[in-house]
C-alpha cells in the first residue's frame, strides 16, 4: 500500500496549484460570475494542462492516468476555477476510445487544446442535452442520445441559463449539423457508463477540492473571530463541527483517488467506487461548505465573504448528474446487480 | 499511490483464514455471544501459539517482526470471522506497554505468557466517578515496606472474571497536580481483597465493576516510575487508538446482503429488490469503504515511520459513528421483524443486525469517546485554539 503521490505527480500538482493561486484567486471566479466560464483562464491553463493530457500517448494526448487528472480536479474545486477541465478531460478520452469516428473531433481538440470540450453527464431527452455543462461555451460535446453515443461539432449555442451555482449551464440541440454517432447499442451504452464513471470519478476531486478549501476558510475564521473574549473556534460546538466535515473530506479524498486508482489497476471494482465517490463526496463538500458558511455568523451569509461561493456550488456541482438519491440507487445496481424482472 | 495491502499481506491473511478455518468453530463464537464475554481462553492459546500476540514484535522477543499492513490483514480476518478477540487486544495493549516501560526482571516474568496466550490482561483505569477524565481517579495505592496496599473501586474492567492481570491506575502521590500523582501496577486478579460484580450491557457483552480492599502487591508489579503513570498509560492509549482495519459493520453487512438476496417476500419478490432496502444497504457500503480507507490510513501512516494520532482519530471517529447510525438504518430496513433477536428462529439475518444495533453504541465511547477524538482532530489536526472543555 502505497498512499503517496509520485515525484511526477507531486510536480503537477503543485504547478497546477502554483498557477491556480497566481490566476485564479476568488475575484476572478466572482468575475466569471454568472456566466461560470472564463476563456482567457482556460487558455492559459490549456499550456499547462489542457484536458488532452487524459488521452492516450499513441494517440497524441499526455498519457495521464485518471488518478493523474483526479489530482489535477482536486486543485481546480479548491479554486472553484471556472473552467471545463472535468468535462473536457471525459470528453477527450471518450473520443479516444471510440476510434475512428472520434478522430476528427479529437485532433482538433489535440490540435487545439484550448477548443471547448463537454460531456454530457445526463442523457439527453429527445435529441437536446439540457443543461449541459459549458454548453454555452462548448464547441464539442459528448452525449448519450437515445441508443447513440454521439458527438456534436459545431459552433456553441444555447443562452446561459441562471442557476444556483453560477455554472455554465445551456441546452444543445444533438441532431443538428455536426453530429457524427460514435457507437450505439450495447457498445454505446458500455462507453457512455465508462465515460459516465470517469466524470463522477474527477467531479468527486473537484468536490473534494472545493470541501477541503471551503473547510480552510471556516478554520481560518473560527481561529481569529472573538466572541465572549476568546476565539470562536476554541468553544466545541464550532470545533466538533469542523473536526466531522474535516474527517468527511480525509474520508472523500481517499475514496476519490481510490476509484480514480481503480480505473486502470482493480477495473471490476471501478464502476461501485466511482457512484461511491461521487456520493460521499458530494456529502462531504456540502457538510463542509454548510458548517465553514454557519461559523461565520451572519457575515457567511452575505456576499461579500467568500464562502458563500463555496457553499453554492456544493449544492450545485453534483446536481449536473441529478438528485444523489438516485446516485444512491444506481450504486446499488452497481453492487447488488439489477432488480429483479417481475 | 496502491491501495492494495500488497502481497506479503495477501499471503498472511490467506495463512490466517486457514487458522480460523481450523480453530474458530461455531460453538466458540456462540458462546461467546451468550455469555458476552468477548474471549475464549483456548482460542486465545491457539493465537498465542501461532505467535501472532507477539506479530509485531522483534525477534528477540520470540516475535514475527510483521509490518503494519500485516496486521491490518490479521485484525480484518478475525473482524469478518467474528472471531472473540476482546482477550488479544487487551493483552496486546498491555504487553506493548511493558516492553516499552518495564524492567527487564519483569518483562521476563510476565511477557513469554502472556505472548503465549497462557494468561490474559484487563484494564483498570475507568472509575464510577472518572470516564474520560481519567486523571481524577480517587483508587489509591500506597507503599508500605516493599509492598504496595491499594483500595478503590474501578469500572468497566471488562474480562476481569476470567483475566489473571488487571493493568491498573492508582493515585499514590495526593500533592502534586492530577496527572503527575499516579502510578501503574500491574495486579494479579486472585490477589486477596478483590471482588468482581458482573455488569451487564446493552450490547449483551458483560464487563465489571471490581473493588480493590487492602490489596497487597509487592513492588515487582509496579510497572513504570512513581507517579509516572500517566505517562505509561500514554504510550498504552497509542496502542489502543492504533492499527484497525475491517470492523463488526462489514461483517453484518456481507451478512445482511447475503440474506436480502436470499431471501423472498410473501409477494415473491426479493429482498434486495425493495428500494428502501438496496439504497440503504449501498449508503452502509460507502461508509464501511471510507472507514476501510480512513483506518489502512493509520497503517499506512504507522508504515512509514509516522505516528498517526490525527489520522487514527478520524477512524476511530467515523467507524464508530457511520456504524452506530447504520446499525439503526438496517433495523429499520427489517421492517416489524427488525427487532427479533438471535435465538428466535425467525430473526432477519439470524438477528446479527439487532445486535450490532445494541453492540454499535459502546463503539462511540470506548478507546476514547467522539467527543474526545474530536477535540484530538479539531487541536492537532486543524490547529484550533484549545477549548476550555
Amino acid at each position: 500500500m502505497d498512499l503517496n503521490l509520485t515525484d511526477e505527480q507531486h510536480e503537477v500538482v503543485s504547478a497546477v496549484r502554483s498557477f491556480l493561486a497566481d490566476r485564479c484567486p476568488t475575484d476572478v471566479v466572482r468575475a466569471s460570475e454568472p456566466d461560470g466560464y472564463d476563456a482567457v483562464l482556460w487558455s492559459a491553463f490549456c499550456e499547462l494542462a489542457g484536458p488532452t493530457i487524459g488521452v492516450p500517448e499513441k494517440l497524441g494526448g499526455g498519457g495521464a492516468s485518471l488518478l493523474d487528472l483526479e489530482l489535477v480536479c482536486e486543485q481546480i474545486g479548491s479554486v472553484l476555477a471556472p473552467v471545463p477541465f472535468v468535462e473536457a478531460a471525459v470528453a477527450c478520452r471518450a473520443l479516444a476510445a471510440s476510434g475512428d469516428p472520434g478522430t476528427r473531433a479529437l485532433d482538433r481538440l489535440l490540435a487545439e487544446p484550448a477548443t471547448v470540450a463537454t460531456f454530457a453527464p445526463r442523457r439527453a431527452a429527445g435529441g437536446t442535452a439540457t443543461l449541459l455543462p459549458f454548453g454555452p461555451v462548448a464547441r464539442v460535446a459528448v452525449a448519450m442520445d437515445g441508443d447513440e453515443l454521439v458527438v456534436v461539432d459545431g459552433d456553441a449555442d444555447g443562452a446561459v441559463r441562471a442557476n444556483l451555482g453560477s455554472s455554465s449551464l445551456a441546452d444543445r440541440d444533438l441532431r443538428g449539423a455536426g453530429r457524427t454517432v460514435l457507437a450505439d447499442g450495447d457498445i454505446a451504452r458500455a462507453g457512455f457508463g465508462l465515460a459516465l464513471d470517469e466524470w463522477r470519478t474527477l467531479t468527486s476531486g473537484a468536490l473534494v477540492g472545493l470541501g477541503g478549501a471551503a473547510l480552510d476558510i471556516g478554520v481560518e475564521y473560527a481561529k481569529n473571530r472573538v466572541q465572549f473574549g476568546a476565539p470562536i473556534g476554541s468553544y466545541q460546538s464550532i470545533a466538533r463541527d469542523l473536526a466531522d466535515a474535516a474527517t468527511l473530506v480525509d474520508g472523500a479524498r481517499l475514496l476519490a483517488r481510490e476509484a480514480a486508482w481503480a480505473r486502470t489497476e482493480d477495473e471490476e471494482q471501478f464502476a461501485p467506487l466511482a457512484s461511491m465517490a461521487f456520493g460521499f463526496a458530494t456529502r462531504a463538500a456540502r457538510r463542509a461548505a454548510n458548517v465553514a458558511l454557519h461559523v461565520h455568523g451572519g457575515y457567511g451569509f452575505t456576499l461579500e465573504y467568500d464562502i458563500q461561493l463555496y457553499y453554492r456550488r456544493a449544492q450545485a456541482w453534483p446536481l449536473r448528474l441529478g438528485d444523489p438519491r438516485r446516485g444512491a440507487a444506481e450504486l446499488a445496481d452497481a453492487l447488488f446487480g439489477p432488480v429483479e424482472a417481475r | 499511490m496502491d491501495f492494495r495491502l500488497g502481497p506479503k499481506s495477501d499471503a498472511f491473511r490467506a495463512e490466517v483464514r486457514d487458522f480460523l478455518d481450523e480453530h474458530l468453530d461455531d460453538e466458540t463464537i456462540e458462546r461467546a455471544h451468550r455469555t458476552g464475554t468477548n474471549h475464549d481462553q483456548e482460542f486465545h492459546r491457539a493465537i498465542g501459539r501461532q505467535g501472532w500476540l507477539a506479530a509485531t514484535w522483534p525477534a528477540e522477543y520470540g516475535g514475527q517482526e510483521r509490518d503494519p499492513f500485516e496486521m491490518t490483514a490479521l485484525r480484518d480476518e478475525l473482524r469478518l470471522a467474528g472471531a472473540p478477540t476482546d482477550g488479544m487486544g487487551l493483552s496486546v495493549i498491555v504487553c506493548q506497554t511493558i516492553r516499552r516501560v518495564a524492567t527487564e526482571e519483569q518483562k521476563a516474568d510476565f511477557l513469554p505468557r502472556a505472548l503465549a496466550g497462557e494468561i490474559c490482561m484487563s484494564l483498570g483505569y475507568s472509575e464510577p466517578d472518572s470516564g474520560s477524565d481519567v486523571a481524577s481517579i480517587k483508587t489509591t495505592a500506597v507503599r508500605d515496606g516493599d509492598e504496595w496496599v491499594i483500595n478503590g473501586q474501578k469500572m468497566f474492567t471488562t474480562l476481569a472474571h476470567v483475566a489473571d492481570y488487571v493493568f491498573l491506575l492508582a493515585r499514590t502521590n495526593h500533592d502534586v497536580p492530577k496527572h503527575k500523582g499516579l502510578t501503574m501496577f500491574l495486579v494479579p486478579l486472585d490477589s486477596p481483597g478483590i471482588e468482581i460484580h458482573p455488569v451487564h450491557t446493552v450490547g449483551g457483552e458483560r464487563t465489571n465493576a471490581t473493588f480493590y480492599t487492602d490489596v497487597r502487591v509487592s513492588d515487582h508489579y509496579r510497572i513504570g516510575e512513581v507517579d509516572r503513570g500517566w505517562d505509561v498509560m500514554t504510550v498504552a492509549l497509542t496502542f489502543e487508538r492504533g492499527g484497525f482495519g475491517l470492523s463488526e459493520a462489514d461483517r453484518v453487512w456481507e451478512q445482511a446482503v447475503a440474506w436480502a438476496e436470499s431471501t423472498r417476500r410473501p409477494d415473491g419478490t426479493r429482498v434486495i429488490d425493495d428500494p428502501y432496502v438496496r439504497e440503504r444497504l449501498a449508503v452502509m457500503r460507502t461508509n464501511n469503504e471510507v472507514a476501510r480507507l480512513l483506518a489502512y490510513r493509520t497503517s499506512f501512516v504507522a508504515a512509514t515511520g509516522g505516528m498517526p494520532g490525527v489520522e487514527g482519530s478520524m477512524h476511530k471517529l467515523f467507524y464508530a459513528e457511520s456504524m452506530t447510525a447504520d446499525a439503526a438504518e438496517l433495523v429499520d430496513m427489517l421492517g416489524a421483524e427488525g427487532v427479533l433477536q438471535r435465538g428466535d428462529g425467525e430473526a432477519p439475518v439470524d438477528g446479527w443486525v439487532e445486535h450490532l444495533f445494541r453492540h454499535a453504541a459502546v463503539t462511540t465511547i470506548y478507546g476514547g469517546t467522539s467527543e474526545m477524538q474530536r477535540s484530538i482532530i479539531a487541536e492537532r489536526g486543524l490547529g484550533l485554539p484549545r477549548s476550555g472543555r
